[in-house]
Parts: structure tokens; C-alpha cells; sequence
């Protein structure tokens, strides 16, 4: 039961994480119908930038509060990667907005490639570790751990998932957003500046991607030029897992695949435990009383699996995802 | 062009085939001028060249996005492997392999394509692409608690190709030529990279083939024209993958090593950036794109550094960096210029001019 619980404390901090990122995917996909390959980058940028910005400023060995240096980290990790979501949709994107659909899934490749190696360039190929500003305390919560950082990251996830919802539900922009994503020649027709909302949905995503950045980067203790690839490609399989192009789905995505991935790891070791078989054969049975009763098929090495495994089970019974109404007809 | 009457093909075309033979013939001995580095990249090329064929069938031809492909390659080449390597101590001849290759990689393919038949778009991408990462862990990790695959570790001292006593990876002479192994398997995967050419061609122009193209336009249509849409969208899965797993039985016996790292995500984009890159659906396109696509990164391997050292007189950026970097930026670029694809087929060409028309 305590391991239940810890493995959904751990799966929830990762799943927010997961689902600020697929936010990110599931908002651009919704209304230009593009899968941004590059938006695990933009996490990696946001992570490497604030990491650099909050040793540079420990290095300095200023007198600030520890809480100053992470959202000073933090703002200029946001305003790069705005920077960069921007100028990316700009240049690979928008000019091919009336090209044939794989075009800009190719130029989105380009795109990962250039920010991974630009990484590469500027961070070098070593992991970075990340400094320990504030020593974190660990509540008990009926028996499981969860440190204050996880507590943390699982709140202001609620938060900035909760303040977009109100975006797009309650703003004008969420509006236009809401009425390009639906159809973009009517909502050119209403008035809508439909670059305005597009750039704004790549905005938004970064800006969130930023945020996720640190939260992993924080989490894990380091960072590393590659980390975006994995993590962009989670985030990706969380959102077509809630059904791609919806917000919500994005949300309950993320969380289910943190948790899904945790549980996974956590358990599958003693779910293909195959020592209760060891009557069958003398060499199983001699193995299981060497490794204390503990010979399994599959290691916690296959989390990935167990993943992936779940998202083609639920896109054969539900083909648009969990809560993905329209079937997008473009093949 | 001149009609030859009943004779048929024309006289030009005779010595332009005879001159490109010629070419492909000496091409081994012209890059080996320039080192045996190269003639294993041009053997690498055709590899590329079968696989992004074999990837055109499912995206180009039947219009149904695979992001998993490399796991069929990766089928074909741990078949391979397993079936001519000391792992087992099986050693198997390549002829009896790469029907089994072909055949198991096929299977793949049906057992991927028969539950994802409904997905449409990119969720379909997304599952493929999940299919492709579940085969390529279970590859890094079949090593325990019974080794199949020797795990990360990769398979070592694979076979090479063998007909009789006749070895392709050693050195020999023929009638006073020096024959290098890569040169040796050159002409082989030559003979195999147009066999592969001629099966696609063929296809293309075939019912299957027209069946394809019509489910890609319009899949409701097809379907109402009588096309059996759910027999045929699995044909194109299952000969992609066939190909696919043909390509990766040759792979392991020119590299004689594999390990699951040549298998993974990276690998099937790049395949997908070949195809959408060349052209996507149109075969001479496709061919252009995996040699353009395998040949630009190495050819950046070995110029990127002389040229910054004749520019700044100091290597500013490491090789492997800036060589990724200038390969991601002429995606990009490529992509901006033109977005059918390099050498697209007259229909999309078509179909995009009336587009930008109409916009």
C-alpha cells in the first residue's frame, strides 16, 4: 500500500510535469494541425538557460534570497524560450502554412536538430548538475514521502494548467483562439488576426514548456542537451493519449501517463516475478533461490514500454484519444 | 523523342541506360580514390535508398504517416543476426535469411497496421511511433533473465554475405583488379538496391498501387469504389515492412555488428525526412532524397573542419556538432524552397501550383 501511494506521489509530480509540456503540443496541433517535434527543445533551452542564469548568479555569490535567484532563473528561461517559440514559428512554420502537411513536420525535425545542437554548442555534452539552493524537507503523507519540491511542482502545475483554462475560456484571446482552432477562414472573416493567435498559442506553449524545464531540471537535479527528446516525446504521446487538440485532455494525459509510467516501474517487476512457475523447471527453480525468490521477465528498464503499451490500447477502443471528440480527416 | 516503331525503346535511351550503368560501375573505384570510408558510405546510401523505398510505400503511396518504421528494419537486421552469429551458433546462408528477414519483418508490419486500421492521421503516427520505441526496448533489453539479443551490448561477428567459398568481406583480385570488401558488396547491394527500384516501380503502376493512391487522396471514395480499404492499407504495412526488413538483413551483414542504438526514433525520422525531403510518393524523388540525406553529413564530416580552419585558422565548433547543425538548417531550408520535395511527382506538383492559386 505505502509503495502504491509513493508511486502515485512520484507518477503525479511527473505527470505535471508532462502535462505542462503537452499543453504545449496540444495547443498548436489544435489550431494549425502541426506537431512541433521542436517543442521538447524548447523545454531543454528553458531548463539549460535557467540553470546557467541561477549558478551564474550562486557564482556571484550574491546576497539574494534563494527564492529571488530561481524566479530570476526562471524569467529569463521564459523569455528565451518565448523568443525562440516565436521566431521558430516565423521562419519554419508560417511559410509553409499552405504546403503539404509533411512539410512542416520536416522543417519541425530541422528545427529540433538546429536547437539540440545550438545546445550542444553553447552547454557542452556533459550532464549539468543543479545547485541545491533550498534543502528539501520530506512530509509523510500515510506512510509515502513527498518532498516539499514535489508538493511544489504538482501545485504550480495545478495553478498555470487552472490560469490557462481561464485564458481560454474567459479572454477574448482564448476566444479567437477557440474560433481559429474551429475554423481559421471564418474566424479571418470575424475579425480574428489569425498570425496574432497562432504566434500566441507558440508563445503560450513556451512559456509553459519554460516552466516545465525548471520543475524537471529541479526535480531530477540535472540537466543535459538531450534531456528535451525523451521528454518532448512523453509529453507528445500524453497529449494524443487525452485526444490531441484538446486542452483538458492534454491535462488528464500527462497526469495518467506520470502515473501510469510509475506504477508501471514500480510494479511490473513482481507482475512477472515467474517464481511461482519454478515447480516447472530445476534451472528456474535453482535461479529463483539465488536471487531470493526474485526472477522476473521484465525490469523497471521497461517503463517506457508500458507507456507506449497503454496508448495503443486506448487509441484501438477509443480511436481519438480519451476525450478527443473529432477525428481529424487528414491522412 | 524519335517513336522506333515496333522496336520500342529508342536508341538514346539504350546508351543513356548503358552510360549510367557504366557510371555505377566505376563509381566504387572513383570513391576509392578518396578512401574505402567512401565506398561504405555509397553502400550505406544504397541501405538508405531501399529503406526510404520501402517507407514511400506506406507514407508516399497509401498516405498513412509511420513513425516506427525503423522497428522493421530493425527486425530484419536482429533476424539476420540471430539466425548467422555465434550468438546461437547458427549460421544460416544469406539466401535462406532474407526471405525469413522479409517474412518476419512483413509479420510485424501486419500485427502494427491490423489493430491501428481506424487510427487516422497522427494518431496513427503516434502509435507507430510507440510501436517503433516497445521494439526497439525490448531489443536493448531481451538480455535477461535470457539473453536472445546480448542487450545494449549489440551482436558482434556477424556473417558476412558468403556464396560458396566466396567471401564478400576479405580482399581479392580478379583478372588484375583488387577487389576491397565494401567494393565487393557494392555491386551486391547494387544488384539488390534496382531489384528493390524495379519491384516499387512496378507496384506504383499496379491496381495495388492505384488502390493506394486512392485511398491516400480519399479514403470514403476508395471505399466506394469498391477498393477492399482495410486488405489493401494492410498491404502497404505489410510490404513496407517487408522491405524494410530486407534492408536491415543486408545492414548486418555489411556492418557485421548491430546494436539497438542504430534503431531508434532519430533513425526513423531521418527515413521519413528522406521520403518527404525527395518527394514524397514519386520513386526517382525518394532515391534522391536517401542519397542526398546520407551523403550531406558526411560530406559535412569532412569539410566543416578544413573549411573553418581556411575561414577563422582555428576549429571554432567541433565537427559532429556543426555537421548536425548545418544538416538540421538545410532541412529547413530545403523544406522553405520547396515544399513538395526536391523532385515531387507531376500530380502533387500539380496539385500545389492549383493551390497556390486558389489561396
Amino acid at each position: 500500500m505505502e509503495t502504491f501511494l509513493q508511486q502515485i506521489i512520484n507518477g503525479l509530480t511527473l505527470g505535471s510535469v508532462y502535462a505542462l509540456v503537452a499543453l504545449g503540443y496540444t495547443m498548436v496541433y489544435g489550431i494549425i494541425g502541426l506537431i512541433n517535434f521542436a517543442h521538447g527543445e524548447v523545454v531543454m533551452i528553458g531548463a539549460m538557460v535557467a540553470l546557467s542564469v541561477i549558478t551564474g548568479l550562486v557564482g556571484a555569490n550574491t546576497s539574494l534570497p534563494a527564492v529571488v535567484i530561481i524566479l530570476a532563473g526562471l524569467l529569463v528561461a521564459i523569455l528565451i524560450c518565448v523568443a525562440i517559440a516565436y521566431s521558430m514559428e516565423k521562419i519554419a512554420y508560417r511559410p509553409l502554412r499552405r504546403a503539404p502537411r509533411l512539410a512542416p513536420l520536416i522543417t519541425a525535425i530541422g528545427m529540433s536538430i538546429v536547437l539540440q545542437n545550438v545546445a550542444l554548442m553553447v552547454w557542452g555534452r556533459n550532464y549539468r548538475t543543479f545547485p541545491t539552493l533550498i534543502q528539501p524537507t520530506t512530509h509523510n503523507i500515510l506512510g509515502a514521502a513527498m518532498t516539499d519540491l514535489q508538493m511544489l511542482i504538482v501545485v504550480l502545475a495545478a495553478l498555470l494548467m487552472g490560469g490557462l483554462v481561464l485564458i481560454v475560456q474567459r479572454t477574448r484571446l482564448g476566444m479567437a483562439m477557440r474560433a481559429t482552432a474551429q475554423n481559421p477562414q471564418v474566424a479571418g472573416l470575424m475579425g480574428i488576426d489569425i498570425n496574432v493567435i497562432i504566434s500566441a498559442a507558440f508563445v503560450i506553449g513556451a512559456a509553459l514548456a519554460a516552466v516545465a524545464g525548471l520543475m524537471v531540471m529541479a526535480y531530477y537535479g540535472i540537466a543535459h542537451y538531450y534531456m528535451g527528446f525523451l521528454l518532448g516525446l512523453k509529453a507528445f504521446t500524453a497529449a494524443v493519449l487525452g485526444g490531441i487538440g484538446n486542452l483538458a485532455g492534454a491535462m488528464l494525459g500527462g497526469i495518467l501517463l506520470g502515473i501510469i509510467e510509475a506504477l508501471g516501474a514500480g510494479y511490473i517487476g513482481d507482475v512477472s516475478n515467474v517464481c511461482g512457475l519454478s515447480s516447472l523447471s530445476d534451472t528456474l527453480q535453482q535461479k529463483c533461490a539465488a536471487n531470493d525468490g526474485q526472477v522476473s521477465l521484465f525490469g523497471s528498464n521497461y517503463q517506457d514500454v508500458f507507456a507506449f503499451f497503454v496508448l495503443i490500447l486506448v487509441l484501438i477502443f477509443r480511436p481519438s484519444g480519451l476525450l478527443g471528440e473529432r477525428v481529424a480527416d487528414r491522412a | 523523342m524519335n517513336n522506333a516503331g515496333r522496336t520500342g525503346i529508342p536508341l538514346q535511351v539504350w546508351a543513356g541506360v548503358a552510360l549510367v550503368a557504366i557510371a555505377l560501375a566505376v563509381l566504387p573505384f572513383v570513391a576509392a580514390l578518396a578512401g574505402q570510408a567512401w565506398v561504405r558510405i555509397l553502400n550505406f546510401a544504397m541501405v538508405y535508398t531501399m529503406l526510404a523505398l520501402g517507407l514511400n510505400i506506406v507514407v508516399g503511396f497509401a498516405g498513412l504517416l509511420d513513425l516506427g518504421y525503423i522497428a522493421f528494419y530493425a527486425v530484419g537486421a536482429y533476424t539476420y543476426a540471430l539466425l548467422a552469429s555465434p550468438q546461437f551458433g547458427i549460421h544460416l546462408p544469406f539466401w535462406v535469411i532474407l526471405p525469413i528477414g522479409a517474412g518476419i519483418a512483413c509479420l510485424f508490419g501486419v500485427l502494427l497496421g491490423a489493430p491501428t486500421l481506424k487510427l487516422r492521421g497522427d494518431y496513427l503516427a503516434i502509435v507507430t511511433l510507440g510501436f517503433g520505441e516497445i521494439i526497439r526496448i525490448f531489443l536493448n533489453n531481451l538480455n535477461a533473465p535470457i539473453n536472445f539479443t546480448n542487450g545494449p551490448q549489440g551482436i558482434n561477428l556477424i556473417d558476412p554475405f558468403r556464396i560458396g567459398g566466396f567471401s564478400f568481406a576479405s580482399t581479392e583480385s580478379f583478372l588484375g583488379i583488387t577487389f576491397t570488401g565494401p567494393q565487393k558488396y557494392y555491386y551486391m547491394l547494387l544488384l539488390l538496391t534496382i531489384a528493390v527500384i524495379v519491384v516499387n516501380l512496378r507496384l506504383q503502376n499496379s491496381r495495388l498501387g492505384r488502390a493506394w493512391e486512392a485511398i491516400r487522396e480519399d479514403e470514403v471514395a476508395a471505399k466506394a469504389m469498391g477498393i477492399n480499404t482495410r486488405n489493401v492499407k494492410l498491404l502497404a504495412f505489410a510490404m513496407g515492412a517487408s522491405f524494410g526488413g530486407i534492408a536491415g538483413a543486408v545492414f548486418s551483414a555489411t556492418q557485421q555488428f548491430i546494436s539497438p542504438e542504430s534503431f531508434g526514433l532519430f533513425e526513423s525520422i531521418i527515413v521519413l525526412a528522406m521520403v518527404v525531403l525527395g518527394g514524397m510518393g514519386n520513386i526517382p524523388g525518394v532515391i534522391l532524397g536517401a542519397i542526398l540525406l546520407t551523403l550531406l553529413p558526411e560530406v559535412l564530416r569532412y569539410t566543416m573542419e578544413p573549411l573553418q580552419m581556411g575561414l577563422f585558422g582555428r576549429v571554432l565548433i567541433d565537427a559532429e556538432t556543426i555537421r548536425l547543425l548545418v544538416f538540421g538548417v538545410a532541412l529547413v531550408a530545403i523544406m522553405l524552397f520547396r515544399p513538395a520535395g526536391l523532385w515531387p511527382s507531376a500530380v502533387r506538383k500539380r496539385e500545389l501550383e492549383v493551390r497556390k492559386a486558389a489561396a
